[in-house]
């Protein structure tokens, strides 16, 4: 056996101060298992020592809120009888080593996390951001991670519904990649991860363990070097086939009464959630590691306690269940083995082929694990940008439009969502490319929608507007589809903790997090955070992604944001200030990368919203799409390409300039589209509600036209829209 | 009318055609792969999905599963038997019907809307429907239908090819062949029409609200001419 000292700790990624934590606790010197349980246990990715102490200010409360932040995933009521179990979460590091196993195994770690609870998976959606389209990897990862991401939820049959891609260069040496699920419970049979009682039979069952994937969540907890190829072993190997039958079986005996407590196996696999059932219950539990199925030979305790091989469960059963659970297993061909009891002893004890190979102290490992209270630093708000009239006296709006709505950022993702199966199980309503994904829930009128968002721009220049305005954005995605904004989820994504900026960078877009959703009612109830997003000392832009829910009581109800009918009235809901700075204009067309995120106002974001369900719920309303990105014009030409018609937009009243009100980012806008037989009727509502609204054109012909100002057709602006993002992955 | 739906391990559209097969009339009965007979039926349906993950080959395990046995009996007999999508490729390991699903041509993973022409309506699958082309939804990676000169020139003469991939119109030319099928070829039957196999999802289009209606029409004619 490996004699353990400092610097074999150190090469677990543990701090030197760390390790002798760990022995002053045992008093004595851990043996090499329980310094591979340590580690595991005590990594950022499984201990959040940097981000605990900040993400308990996150507001996580409200009527609707069944389970919030601490389970496997959130869970929220959705009226009847039914609930929503949903959850988003990272698998940057092992993307960038190994892109398609990378992100299959994301998606397959966060649907367990959602089916563990007792709920059907409904529908994945993903965030996924690359590095400048010029650098050399990020073609292959594009298309390793979108392989990745359909191979898995393809085969097990859950439609993938929205999503969101972005390149930038600061991804270069890490992508990102967040996977959600949502999953439909019953919400009076909803499974959690805490034990209870003693002397009950603690089962393994799903796939063999092998040695793929041990130190996963160690090297999820480090910065990139050079030498990052090497690590490709620690990625996990996903097999969706097994995952769909674990899927069914563990449903099938979720059915029954027999289980006590479930957790999967996922980063840090049996040593992360043995100890987490054991600590929430406040109870020990002993495993006998003799009696783990294997694959392969000779695998050592140490490797069986933190290999991360993919589509295993943990359960704590009710006595005397063990067979009539067999059984179910056995059908679906699955492993099935009790390997171990919980224990009054709130330790846990390790065999192997009948000797104690480790002890530790439950809360050694879950409690006591480090916190840190990092040193911040507070991001100023950076000084607004003086545009000159000369700056914009050589520009054409129809060059700009063009240039902007083939951005890679901008342009149509449709090569991506084509090759993810979004319609299987049949109550897919809203596909990708919309505001957000809708899916039916199955049976009923009701439908949920969904969303994933971030703002790296708005948050890099200003995390605390950043956090609140990617907030408000998931949150005009529901309002846009006609859903009521419910509850969100939220994958936190950042640079190294240990250096001042970056984490300041944390601390304040969780601020602004929480700034948001409190006001508007749209609590976090789950989420993960991704530290060390860092390759040589260079760091990623922060970049947390919202995954917001929402629900419609009629689906029949539901918004669509392609156009629909000639001779319909457009209106912008919101002011338009015309703030460019951050813009994708600014970006493009003006070559400034500086100045302040556009402003959030909580209050008009909130009665805007709230004025269009509105609206809508009096069937005034036939289109609407929210801005952002890109302003109005885009906003606008994704409306007239998605329904092939045109707009006559009628002249400026504003004292903004047509750059600044077209391309603007100003927040909390929508574009509406409403029957002239209900204009009088929407401007009275909306004046009676104070809410600022402009008359933006009509709709009409094929082209977008506004009088001596700008005349383009849509098959035109449509070509470049829908063909960048083909042609640049067949090249 | 009775229907059947095999679900083998890895099936992921059993409960969705389950859905569809019910809305339009059928008294449909789910049907484990392990059993060893299935029970009395008018249709029997392989649905889509991974069925035994797709290892080794899309459909191959399938085709040799327990209940294959009586599937092929009951096909030989003259029932109606319907795979769709995955459905499709374990009758053509079956040997049910001739002929091979390759990977899309180009090597992607396809879920969209497409056209289809109905090339021959003298079957129970087709006969009462008005439209010559539909619009339905495809989701495969195996979709690309491949099988010898000699096999392609006997179903050419039996009139086997049921519905070829085309664009609204009903051009099926290479333009609007989505994943490389020979003749464009999305469904076929074997030689007396009571087996058909093909790609599309009529089970996902069967509402104003999902990508279409016209999975409506394909099972609202089968129930008719059952």
């Amino acid at each position: 056996m490996v004699e353990v000292n400092e610097k074999i700790a150190i090469e677990h990624g543990l701090k030197s101060d760390e390790y002798k934590k760990i022995c002053e606790l045992l008093k004595r010197t851990p043996n090499i298992t329980e310094l591979g349980v340590f580690s595991a246990m005590w990594n950022e990715h499984c201990s959040y020592k940097s981000s605990r102490r900040h993400l308990k200010k996150l507001h996580t409360k409200g009527d609707q809120v069944i389970q919030g932040p601490g389970e496997n995933a959130g869970v929220v009521d959705i009226e009847d009888d039914d609930a929503i179990v949903f959850k988003i979460e990272s698998h940057n590091h092992p993307s960038f080593i190994e892109p398609y196993q990378g992100a299959a195994t994301g998606v397959g770690g966060i649907m367990r996390d959602v089916f563990t609870m007792g709920a059907r998976p409904i529908a994945n959606l993903n965030s996924i951001h690359f590095g400048s389209p010029d650098h050399e990897k990020t073609r292959n990862l594009l298309r390793g991670v979108v392989k990745g991401i359909g191979g898995y939820g393809n085969c097990i049959g859950v439609p993938t519904i929205a999503g969101q891609t972005c390149f930038d260069e600061s991804y270069n040496g890490n992508i990102l990649v967040n996977a959600m699920t949502l999953g439909l419970v019953n919400k009076n049979k909803i499974f959690y991860s805490k034990a209870a009682g003693i002397n009950k039979p603690v089962i393994y069952v799903g796939s063999k363990t092998g040695r793929d994937g041990i130190h996963g969540a160690s090297m999820a907890s480090a910065i990139f070097d050079d030498k990052i190829e090497e690590k490709k072993p620690t990625v996990q190997v996903g097999d969706p086939f097994t995952e769909k039958l674990l899927l069914e079986a563990c449903l099938e005996l979720m059915a029954g009464k027999s289980i006590i407590s479930i957790q999967d196996m996922g980063a840090a696999g049996l040593t992360s959630s043995s100890i987490e059932m054991a600590s929430k219950g406040d109870l020990g539990i002993e495993i006998d590691l003799t009696k783990v199925p294997c694959r392969e030979e000779n695998m050592t305790p140490y490797e069986i306690m933190l290999s991360e091989s993919q589509e295993r469960m943990l359960i704590v059963l009710e006595e005397g269940k063990e067979n009539e659970a067999k059984k179910i297993f056995d059908k679906w061909n699955l492993d099935f083995a009790v390997i171990g009891k919980t224990t009054n002893s709130k330790n846990i004890e390790l065999f192997f082929k009948n000797e104690k190979v480790a002890e530790i102290p439950i809360d050694f490992l879950a409690e006591n694990a480090p916190m840190y209270d990092r040193k911040w630093a507070k991001a100023k708000l950076p000084k607004e940008n003086k545009f000159s009239k000369d700056q914009f006296k050589s520009l054409k709006l129809s060059d700009c439009l063009k240039r902007i709505l083939i951005d890679p950022n901008i342009a149509d993702k449709e090569w991506i969502w084509d090759q993810y199966d979004h319609t299987v199980m049949g109550d897919t309503i809203q596909k990708p490319g919309g505001n957000a994904g809708v899916v039916r829930v199955h049976g009923t009128n009701k439908a949920v929608a969904a969303s994933v968002d971030s703002s790296a721009n708005y948050c890099h220049a200003h995390p605390l507007t950043g956090g609140k305005q990617v907030v408000c954005e998931s949150w005009r995605n529901m309002i846009s589809v006609g859903a009521k904004p419910i509850a969100i989820t939220n994958c936190l994504n950042f640079g190294n903790p240990e250096k001042e900026k970056n984490m300041g960078e944390f601390v304040e877009c969780v601020e602004g997090i929480t700034e948001a959703s409190k006001f508007l009612n749209y609590p976090v109830v789950s989420g993960n955070v991704s530290f060390y997003n860092e390759t040589k000392d260079k760091g990623i832009k922060p970049t947390p992604s919202i995954g917001g829910i929402g629900l419609l009581s009629d689906y029949k109800k539901m918004m669509t944001m392609e156009l629909k009918n000639e001779g319909n009235y457009l209106f912008v809901i919101g002011k338009t200030e015309g703030h460019l700075d951050q813009s994708i204009f600014a970006r493009n067309i003006l070559s400034e990368f500086n100045g302040p995120p556009p402003e959030v106002n909580l209050f008009n974001e909130k009665q805007n919203g709230n004025s269009i369900l509105n609206l809508k719920n009096k069937n005034l309303i036939e289109t609407c799409h929210d801005v952002s990105l890109g302003g109005i014009l885009t906003a606008l030409s994704k409306m007239c390409i998605k329904g092939s018609k045109g707009v006559k937009l009628f002249s400026l009243k504003g004292l903004v300039n047509k750059f600044e009100y077209f391309f603007g980012e100003d927040q909390g806008r929508y574009i509406i589209e409403i029957k002239p037989e209900n204009l009088e009727n929407v401007e009275n509502m909306l004046k009676k509600d104070s809410i600022h609204f402009d008359k933006l054109g009509l709709v009409e012909g094929d082209k977008i036209i506004l009088e001596n100002d700008l005349k383009i057709s849509i098959d035109h602006i449509k070509e470049g829209y829908k063909k960048w993002l083909k042609e640049y992955m067949v090249n | 009318m009775k229907s059947s739906v095999i679900i083998f391990p890895g099936s992921n559209c059993d409960r969705d055609m389950d859905v569809a097969l019910k809305k339009f009339g059928f008294e449909n009965q789910m049907v484990w792969h392990n059993d060893a007979k299935i029970p009395k039926s008018n249709l029997i349906v392989l649905p889509g999905g991974f069925s035994y993950g797709d290892y080794l080959r899309c459909g191959s395990i399938a085709g040799k599963s327990r209940i294959i046995k009586s599937v092929i009996d009951f096909a030989n007999s003259g029932g109606l038997v319907l795979g769709i999508c995955n459905g499709f490729q374990i009758l053509t390991e079956t040997g049910l019907l001739p002929g091979i699903l390759q990977q899309n041509k180009y090597l992607n993973f396809i879920c969209k809307n497409v056209f289809v022409k109905i090339k021959n309506k003298e079957n129970k699958y087709f006969k009462k429907i008005k439209k010559d082309i539909l619009k339905l939804h495809i989701a495969h990676n195996e979709g690309n239908y491949f099988c010898s000169n000699d096999e392609l020139k006997s179903i050419e003469d039996n009139g086997q090819i049921a519905v070829t991939y085309c664009d609204q119109e009903g051009k099926d030319d290479e333009k609007n062949n989505p994943n490389g099928a020979l003749k464009n070829i999305a469904g076929i039957f074997n030689k007396n029409k009571n087996i058909l196999g093909m790609m599309p999802h009529p089970e996902r289009m069967i509402d104003p609200y999902l990508s279409g209606e016209d999975g409506s029409i394909f099972f609202e004619n089968l129930i008719e001419s059952l």
